[in-house]
């Protein structure tokens, strides 16, 4: 069993006065992914969102509850943001690489945490890339636009800027659902091989791609989880009639 | 199959050889309009050029003007013109572009917010020679100064001021949510994300609205006459902050309208085609920094 990477304890989220994520706890372990799967609209996202304190952008959203990593409690006021965010890598349904050249997209992260020997860059560029898998592509392109890249290569530029701040959880939100089957399938390898790294929690509409990439699930329903356990129980074995409609497909 | 297609055709009853037409039709008009818009830019810069710059000599954009006689030159106005054009960008760009940094980027969104912002739009469309009587009323009247190359360009520098506040905001406001949020979510300060994430990203927006800004100010007229005169101190390359200060722009007008040169129409043929090329120029040489970037992005 892997220690717990991060949980949440009785988080609430809203905007104004519209609830959309109701004391939801989770634990997520080290080293393993956690898919989150339910209906458009359950409140996925803002959940998210939340663990890496995202939702401070947004003026009217309310969280309460308790999310810890480690022993630091995240929605704490005294909590760095910055180091909170750099130890949380996010990556989104959009491929959003910066306006910039395949290197300075991935040294932008580093460069902000103080990061400023050229040699030192050069070397977290490369292995940023190599285990994005996405080095053989662009290795003699480095300092061409990122924008040049498709879909696909930009989503995996994106996961590695993400992990080039060298953090150690990284929460996806819908990471392949803009993707061709190809670029999705490179993707899922991709998940597969950083999970011996770190704590992925992915959300997904994808319900085989939710089977293949991830040793466990939380069926999210009007923000609540309603079931959370191994993926392998909840495809197959499912406790509450809820999800087994959601997963056979009949709402949703 | 075939009844299928004609099926489904008949439940689209538009007119499809209509909707053609129309649609060539308002190319043709749209095209047609574009071009003479084009033909009537070129015919009017030909016009002012082949006037004044067969002409054109060094003796003229450097020489010294004269009161009486013919052959003076435009160099004093010509230099006034650059520096104070340089003084009043320098402040009006950092103070407009923190200003409007600060609208897109900080603002709460609140009624005081929202008046500030049509306030700075309304003075984006006043009259520039409001301008110039605030400048008037400002160094003239309140700091005894008389008219000045500094009273001049700080005048400039409000007209131009929200214009650049103006542009700076919609270009910030313009860079993709997700390129922020990228930026943040990666551990940066907000400082951090708007110097490199957001500025760079809208970095053609804010240079376009340089470029409307400083020709804007290199052709004032108005705020010049009134807050740094018609003369110059008569001398090249005269640095003094507290000189008169008749640009180009100004002297034109006064050649064609008051100078008792006998020369004044070949001086303002001249002047105005000087006046048209630099013009040119800064739009041309702005541009050449973002076409080498766009060039390697792609
Ligand atoms: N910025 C926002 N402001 C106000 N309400 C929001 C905002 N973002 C989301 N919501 C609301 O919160 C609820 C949950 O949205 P969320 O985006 O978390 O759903 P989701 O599960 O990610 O859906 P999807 O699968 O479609 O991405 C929805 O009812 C949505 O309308
Ligand atoms: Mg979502």
């Amino acid at each position: 069993m892997q220690p717990i990477a991060m949980s949440a304890k009785d988080l609430s989220v809203s905007y104004g006065d519209s609830p959309a994520v109701r004391k939801v706890s989770l634990d997520f372990a080290a080293k393993q992914v956690t898919a989150l799967i339910g209906p458009s609209g359950c409140g996925k996202s803002t959940f998210l969102r939340s663990l890496n304190r995202m939702n401070d952008l947004i003026p009217n959203c309310v969280v309460t509850g308790e999310i810890w990593i480690r022993d630091q409690d995240v929605n704490s006021p005294s909590t760095d943001v910055v180091s909170l965010r750099q130890k949380i890598g996010m990556v989104w349904q959009r491929p959003n690489p910066f306006h910039k050249s395949i290197y300075e997209n991935i040294a932008f992260g580093p460069r902000y945490h103080g990061v400023k020997n050229k040699k030192k860059l050069d070397e977290i560029v490369e292995e940023s890339l190599k285990k994005a898998a996405l080095w053989e592509e662009t290795k003699d392109r480095l300092h061409n636009s990122a924008l040049a890249l498709s879909g696909g290569q930009q989503q995996r530029l994106c996961i590695a800027r993400s992990i080039a701040v060298k953090p150690e959880l990284i929460l996806m939100d819908e990471p392949a659902s803009a993707l061709d089957p190809v670029s999705t399938s490179k993707i899922e390898e991709l998940i597969a091989e950083l999970k011996q790294d770190y704590c992925i929690v992915i959300v997904t509409h994808n319900m085989h791609q939710a089977a293949r990439v991830s040793d466990k699930t939380a069926f999210f329903l009007n923000g609540e989880v309603v079931e959370h356990d191994l993926t392998h129980n909840i495809f197959t074995n499912p406790q509450k009639p809820a999800t087994n409609d959601y997963i056979t497909g009949r709402f949703g | 199959m075939k009844s299928a297609t004609t099926g489904t055709r008949g439940m689209f009853t538009s007119d499809r050889g209509m909707n053609n037409f129309n649609n060539r039709m308002f190319t043709f008009f749209v095209w047609g309009i574009s071009a003479c818009i084009i033909l009537f830019i070129c015919a009017l810069l030909y016009l002012i050029l082949q006037k004044g710059l067969p002409s054109l000599t060094w003796d003229f954009i450097m020489g010294l003007p004269s009161e009486m006689e013919e052959g003076g030159g435009i160099g004093p106005a010509l230099f006034n013109s650059f520096y104070m054009l340089l003084i009043s960008l320098l402040i009006a760009v950092p103070l407009g572009m923190m200003a409007g940094i600060y609208l897109a980027e900080f603002a709460p969104e609140n009624k005081v917010i929202s008046f500030v912002r049509i306030c700075v739009e309304g003075l984006a469309s006043v009259p520039s020679i409001i301008f110039g009587l605030f400048g008037i009323a400002l160094f003239v009247e309140m700091f005894q100064v008389g008219l000045t190359i500094i009273g001049g360009a700080v005048s400039l520098a409000f007209l131009n001021l929200p214009v650049m506040t103006r542009v700076t905001e919609e270009a910030i406001r313009a860079v993709p949510q997700d390129m922020k949020q990228a930026s943040f979510a990666l551990g940066a300060t907000h400082l951090q994300t708007i110097r490199r994430a957001l500025i760079p990203t809208a970095v053609s927006g804010i240079v376009t609205g340089i470029c409307l800004v400083a020709g804007r100010a290199f052709g004032e007229s108005a705020v010049i006459i009134l807050t740094a005169g018609v003369t110059t101190s008569g001398e090249m390359w005269d640095f003094n902050l507290l000189s008169p200060g008749e640009t180009l722009a100004v002297h034109l007008w006064y050649v064609q309208s008051e100078a008792i040169v006998p020369d004044a129409v070949s001086i303002s043929d001249k002047s105005a085609a000087v006046l048209v090329f630099i013009i040119l120029m800064f739009n041309i040489l702005f541009r050449i920094p973002l076409w080498i970037k766009e060039r390697k992005s792609r």
